[in-house]
């Protein structure tokens, strides 16, 4: 078993709405020193897969096709180890 | 003119869509599964408002998968109208039959009342019953209404005419360039976020909605008309 963690975020200089009101709501909560929150999306993605490089390219596809909306999303991913460090 | 209403697990507006077809325009409409193949006996299709797959991942990101979609896609290729209202319009937009993607209300609120839109162009086959900038009353109910592109997109889509309808007054999502509507280059595909089903009947408080199924079966008629005497 490989797992993948992606994580999809909105692009930069794309207006995150979220983001937006989570930064407002930590300033009111007094945590005055933040200037900028972005939310995204974290997945994590269990393959019934031996290799690593095949597994990193499907998961590359995964994301391409169905993750992330490539207009307004930017994604990244990594493989656990294989000895589940 | 036959028309299908497309219904996904979590599409909620079919019902009303599939009425404002029938009462507004008197024509064969009939409720399309989103396990179909084939839409090619039809010459408008409906995708509607709702909340497809549960919105998950993102609004319309699975639905555009279905099996249905292929036949949509190839029934917009062949020149059939094709009108995504809300869920629609995101299915649209997932699907890259139209442009740009759909974000978060701008201010996160869900935001559901009546609406002024612009008609800003007047010569689709969906809004040439409207007078060029006319205003019109169609309501909206939506949390993700909040239309993004990039410039070079939004000068293209400005170019090409591509923008059909915008918010007056305040936008209530946040929408680059206030859009509320927009089309294909060759027009024949429509997605917007306001209702016009929902503005179809004066006991709903507007009608303006009506005349964008009449612009449709017009237009219809006018192809067939050429068609038949060319």
């Amino acid at each position: 078993m490989i797992k993948a963690r992606v994580y999809v975020t909105i692009k930069e200089g794309v207006l995150d709405p979220q983001g937006k009101a989570v930064a407002g709501a930590l300033a009111s909560l007094g945590f005055e020193d933040v200037v900028g929150v972005r939310v995204g999306k974290f997945l994590e993605i269990e393959l019934d897969a031996g290799d690593r490089e095949d597994a990193a390219v499907r998961v590359k596809r995964m994301c391409d096709e169905l993750l992330a909306n490539p207009v307004i999303e930017d994604y990244r991913f990594e493989l656990e180890p294989r000895d589940g460090a | 003119m036959r028309a299908a209403v497309l219904v996904f697990p979590g599409s909620t507006c079919d019902a009303d869509c599939y009425r404002a077809v029938e009462s507004v325009l008197g024509v064969p409409v009939a409720y399309v599964p989103h396990t179909a193949t084939d839409l090619s006996s039809f010459d408008l299709i409906v995708v509607p408002g709702g909340f497809s797959y549960g919105d998950y991942l993102r609004a319309g990101a699975i639905a555009r998968f279905a099996p249905v979609m292929a036949g949509l896609r190839a029934a917009a290729e062949r020149g059939a109208y094709v009108l995504g209202i809300c869920n629609g319009f995101q299915i649209l937009l997932e699907a890259g039959l139209l442009e740009g993607a759909m974000r978060r209300n701008e201010r996160l609120a869900f935001r559901c009342h009546q609406t002024e839109l612009r008609v800003v162009n007047a010569a689709t086959p969906f809004t040439t019953r409207f007078e060029p900038g006319e205003t019109i009353r169609v309501p909206i109910a939506h949390g993700e209404g909040n239309w993004y592109c990039d410039e070079a997109t939004l000068a293209r889509l400005r170019a090409g005419d591509q923008i059909v309808f915008t918010y007056v007054g305040e936008n209530p999502n946040g929408s680059v360039a206030d859009v509320a509507g927009i089309c294909n280059p060759e027009g024949n595909v429509l997605g917007m976020m306001p209702h016009p089903e929902r503005a179809a009947d004066a006991r709903l408080g507007s009608e303006d909605g009506a005349r964008l199924f009449q612009s449709v079966l017009a237009a219809w008629e006018e192809r067939r008309a050429a068609a038949v005497a060319g």
